[in-house]
């Protein structure tokens, strides 16, 4: 897949330290799904984690583990058997591997919901303090212009937008921060679909989207 | 690296004091456990391991008890998956940090960690660059002590702690830019080093 918009390093670093919220750190791994380059940098950040693991001074461990443990090793096959590993589920093969495990079956057949005409979503099944879903926007359509208090991310699974920092493609991802007050346009003849998530609530900058900003959840 | 053929050193290796092992040698030793299962070599790396995996999970807030347990798990787990490790891919070190990670991530969130698939790094084993893992790792925890303490701390803050960006911008009152440029300055200079750019001591 020829990718031309990168995850910025710093949320590769915090994705390795595992200190994503679930939303962005679900963006981030079907990002890397797509993207090679990304994913080559992302070893790099477990690599540090694995530096800093061998920095810890050693905490006491109980004597009896390494005994508990080698006892469960020698317990028959059965329990070697991982179920969520074991099942693989049919995949769509427009939805990342790390996205399959939330969404299930083709985007079209999705329960979207509508936020106004020609903008529809789909929420990831947590809560959190940012927003964590699919977004859905016609050709022709923009997202209101927004600003953030902080990080968004936002992964193109189909169509593009364009915005004042280029133009977004399938597995191009714009990773965003509150420097940034953007307007994300539209520009394929289908749909835009989009797996986003923000660390913070969205800042809308015009009246209507401040007037819709109840409603939108964002 | 001198490449020796697998079950050459591994003997060399238990002979070896604790404290003489680097970590080249627990790379090849978890090497040794994915071809073939060994309890005497799993103990060696568990004496070693199992301490700093609840160290870790200790820092992140987890309570002295539940972190016994979640080591426990995370040590049976490299056991179970060792099968999954390759030392031309990652240093031990890393790899086992990741399962402390996700299993640590999993238990407090009780939410699966998005992971891109452990199964993709047996399918990219041997991709351009890489069969010097283990002597990387080495280089790369040089690079972390020279980092200036403002770097180090946003990255300490990050792995050991958990903290989001907007949640280190507010314990260190500063803006949240300024965590982002921290924590990419010290990011260009490890990946300097893990490209192999004009690495100098």
């Amino acid at each position: 897949m020829n990718i031309n918009h990168h995850l910025d390093d710093a949320t590769l670093m915090s994705y390795s330290a595992g200190s994503l919220s679930q939303g962005m750190a679900l963006v981030v791994a079907s990002h890397l799904a797509f993207c090679s380059a990304c994913r080559e940098r992302a070893e790099m950040n477990d690599a540090v984690g694995g530096v800093l693991l061998e920095s810890l001074d050693a905490e006491t461990i109980e004597d009896d583990m390494l005994a508990a443990i080698l006892a469960q090793i020698d317990e028959p096959e059965t329990s070697i058997i991982e179920p969520q590993q074991q099942t693989p589920r049919a995949c769509d093969p427009e939805i990342p591997m790390p996205l399959n495990e939330y969404v299930s079956g083709p985007l079209d057949e999705l329960q979207w919901k509508r936020i106004v005409p020609g903008v529809a979503y789909y929420d990831m099944p947590w809560q959190g303090r940012g927003v964590s879903r699919l977004l859905r926007i016609a050709p022709g359509k923009s997202m209101l212009t927004h600003t953030h208090n902080g990080n968004e991310l936002t992964l193109v699974l189909r169509g593009s937008f364009s915005d004042e920092v280029g133009r977004f493609c399938r597995g191009d991802i714009a990773d965003l921060d509150d420097q940034i007050e953007h307007q994300p346009l539209v520009d394929s003849d289908e749909d835009c679909i989009c797996l986003i998530a923000t660390d913070a609530p969205l800042r809308f900058t015009t009246l209507f989207g401040k007037l819709v900003q109840p409603m939108t959840g964002f | 690296m001198n490449k020796r053929p697998p079950g050459d050193d591994v003997d060399n290796i238990i002979q070896l004091k604790q404290a003489e092992m680097a970590s080249a040698d627990w790379s090849n030793l978890l090497g040794h456990l994915a071809v073939k299962p060994d309890k005497r070599l799993y103990a060696r790396l568990f004496s070693h391991f199992a301490p700093k995996v609840k160290a870790y999970i200790v820092r992140l807030g987890v309570a002295l008890a539940t972190a016994e347990e979640l080591t426990q798990e995370v040590m049976l787990s490299v056991w179970r998956k060792a099968h999954m490790y390759h030392p031309e891919k990652a240093a031990a070190s890393t790899w086992i940090f990741t399962l402390a990670r996700n299993q640590s991530i999993d238990w407090m969130r009780k939410q699966k960690y998005p992971q891109y698939s452990l199964d993709e790094w047996s399918e990219t084993a041997s991709e351009p660059g890489q069969g010097e893992q283990k002597v990387l790792s080495d280089r790369i925890a040089a690079a972390i002590k020279l980092l200036p303490e403002k770097q180090a701390q946003v990255i300490y803050m990050s792995y050991f702690e958990g903290r989001s960006h907007g949640d280190i911008a507010g314990r260190l009152d500063i803006p949240l830019g300024s965590v982002k440029s921290r924590i990419r300055l010290a990011s260009e200079k490890l990946k300097q080093i893990w490209g192999g750019d004009q690495y100098e001591h």
